[in-house]
């Protein structure tokens, strides 16, 4: 099981990995398109933390004791036993936020648009890391465990 | 005081595209981009604005476009927008007009005069990718003859060599100190240098101990008229040990760190107290003349136990070729001349753009005298400032130069746009500030891969051409101006040059 490791000391603080993660998991994976002209408004999955000059960007590090998954209080959030990722299932999801509590790394978010929650997926699906690949000075890096 | 001093840049934001990521407004260090989020739209101060195109190359959506201002005032041949614009900024602030980088007036670049020879039917090309292409280089004193000595039928070099130090290619990274540069670039430059097989110089702000271990190796150290940062093991650890007398820049000017930029680490690294500035006097006050000169080419060999090739560099200037046969004669191994398109930290506007000569003509100048004189094979000779590709580098060489020292390309590589606002010390591609939150764009482990990328393709570059002449050795080409011809030059020109014109 990887994990995507930031490098604070050369992360400029642009965002880019939050554009890029938005649009990794836009329904249309255009970046105007789905900013501009989608109706759900594209969210990232991943938070850049700034105490300026010092900048970096978190996400959801799929612990391998997860807390998120033990206070899931109705089965939405999973640890893969094969991948190692921690998933999530919108449809099970109650809304209850007990994740977001009690998540120590602060990496899961409130979804804004409905019930529910945003965690980083690893890309799912999709063929590279959109944070890791987008990133313009190699702030960050996926490192195989 | 009403400036009256036009922007210099329109900032065009293309809505249609725009998808308010703000990464543009984050990376701007002038505060040109101003998001208003009650509004949802960006407000933009173009007066702030350098040109430096740093937001639009970040933007993802390609929806910005900077261009340059031109003039607004009534055309004028003779009272440029620039002209009119530095007499406003006079006026208003009573000070000297301070710029960045290189001269950029329109003077007559001379590499873009000379063309360069091929193989045709008479002597045939070589496959630089078939066959060996020699591009080492040894930088230092040649002795004046060689004595070989037969020993039972075995030949051995009898004549004592000078220090001597070998380059991969004839490419050198010309001085940038750490305090004008910020710390990531300067370590960039260190590890592509390493990388490549060259030298990277540390200009004359020192050389962090931390970094002596692994780089000192591939490091000319400077001595210039701040001392800055000198002592013992400075010396002692580099290959090279450079009396800096002059820059292309600002020929007969001295340098000024401001305090704000001597940080902890500056400090250290300077030997002086953090916050200071630092100040290099315009002359080296111990050299008054050819003969202290020597004292100090001495004193520096003494300190390194005749163990290293001391250079000394100069600015292209009026009688630059008796100025160089005086610092060879002083005991110089290299002299390396640098050429008025040279570039800066931070130099008065009317010095860079003003003072000195072209490369091209005291190179050639220099190469020439020292010939003369007899004393060429007492140094060697490296050109700087201005030299733009391989092609100009393979020129200079034909001219009669040893290697190149190049610094506004490997900063164009790392990212630099040429905006000339390095005085500002808001470099917002990292490299010319100090700033904690700008030094940081610039990640060492990439940007010292695209320098190393750099010298690959002009060592690929240098050994397409040496094929298409049909020689296999950078040191056939060496002072061989029979491998140039001018185009479009005066007779003048081409004497200075001792080039034939095209079709002679």
């Amino acid at each position: 099981m990887g994990r995507i490791k930031a490098k604070p000391e050369v992360c400029m603080g642009c965002h880019l990995c939050e554009i890029w993660c938005a649009v990794a998991h836009s329904k249309s994976k255009h970046i105007i398109k789905a900013f501009l002209y989608e109706v759900d408004k594209p969210l990232p999955r991943l938070v850049v933390e700034e105490k300026l000059p010092l900048t970096f960007v978190l996400q959801c590090r799929h612990c391998a004791e997860p807390d998120c998954v033990a206070a899931c209080i109705s089965g939405a959030l999973s640890k893969d036993p094969q991948s190692g990722r921690v998933i999530y299932d919108a449809d099970r999801c109650v809304g209850c936020y007990s994740c977001v509590l009690t998540c120590p790394y602060g990496s899961i978010l409130i979804n804004p648009q409905k019930r529910g929650i945003i965690k980083c997926d690893l890309c799912a699906g999709l063929d590279s890391l959109y944070c890791v690949s987008h990133c313009p000075n190699e702030a960050l890096t996926y490192e195989d465990s | 005081m009403y400036p009256y001093i036009l922007s210099e840049f329109i900032v065009e934001r293309r809505e249609d595209r725009c998808i308010r990521c703000r990464v543009c407004e984050r990376q701007c260090a002038n505060g040109v981009h101003l998001f208003d989020s009650e509004l949802n739209r960006f407000f933009t101060t173009e007066k702030d604005c350098v040109g430096c195109q740093r937001c639009v190359m970040l933007c993802p959506a390609d929806a910005l476009y900077v261009r340059p201002r031109l003039a607004d005032y009534r055309p004028n041949g003779s009272w440029t927008r620039d002209q009119m614009q530095n007499l406003k900024k006079q006026a208003a602030t009573g000070g000297v007009v301070l710029t960045g980088s290189g001269n950029d007036k329109p003077y007559r670049v001379y590499w873009n005069h000379l063309t360069l020879n091929a193989s045709q039917v008479t002597n045939p090309s070589i496959d630089p990718l078939r066959e060996p292409m020699e591009l080492q280089t040894f930088l230092g004193r040649k002795p004046d003859s060689l004595k070989i000595e037969f020993n039972g039928g075995k030949a051995r070099l009898a004549s004592e060599f000078p220090p001597n130090v070998p380059l991969r290619m004839p490419l050198l990274f010309s001085a940038m100190s750490l305090g004008a540069i910020s710390y990531p670039a300067f370590k960039s430059l260190a590890m592509a240098a390493k990388e490549a097989g060259v030298l990277f110089n540390t200009g004359e702000g020192g050389l962090p101990v931390e970094m002596r271990g692994e780089y000192a190796d591939h490091a000319i150290v400077q001595c210039a008229s701040g001392r800055f940062g000198v002592d013992e093991d400075y010396l002692n650890c580099a290959r090279i040990v450079e009396i800096k007398i002059g820059q292309g820049a600002k020929p007969g000017i001295g340098g000024h760190l401001p305090g704000e930029k001597v940080s902890d680490y500056i400090a250290q690294t300077r030997m002086i107290p953090r916050g200071t500035d630092a100040l290099s006097p315009a002359p080296q006050h111990d050299i008054y003349s050819i003969e202290d000169l020597s004292m100090l080419i001495y004193a520096l060999k003494e300190a390194t136990d005749y163990s290293k090739p001391v250079s000394v560099k100069i600015a292209a200037v009026n009688n630059v070729a008796a100025i160089a046969s005086g610092i060879v004669r002083a005991g110089a191994d290299i002299v390396a001349i640098d050429g008025f398109r040279g570039g800066t930290g931070a130099a008065p506007l009317v010095t860079r753009d003003n003072v000195g000569i072209p490369i091209e003509l005291a190179l050639s100048a220099v190469d020439k005298r020292l010939r003369d004189e007899g004393i060429r094979n007492r140094c060697s000779v490296i050109a700087a400032g201005g030299i733009r590709s391989s092609a100009d580098a393979i020129k200079a060489i034909a001219l009669g130069d040893d290697a190149v020292y190049l610094a506004t390309a490997p900063l164009v590589a790392m990212g630099c746009t040429l905006c000339h606002k390095c005085h500002t010390g808001k470099c917002n591609w990292g490299i010319c500030t100090q700033d904690p939150f700008l030094t940081k764009r610039l990640n060492p482990e990439l940007t010292s891969r695209r320098l190393s990328n750099l010298l690959r393709s002009w060592e690929h570059e240098i050994q397409e051409i040496l094929g298409g002449m049909g020689v296999n050795a950078i040191e056939s080409l060496r002072g061989n101006r029979e491998h140039l011809r001018g185009l479009g030059l005066e007779e003048w020109e081409l004497n200075v040059l001792g080039v034939k014109g095209a079709g002679e």
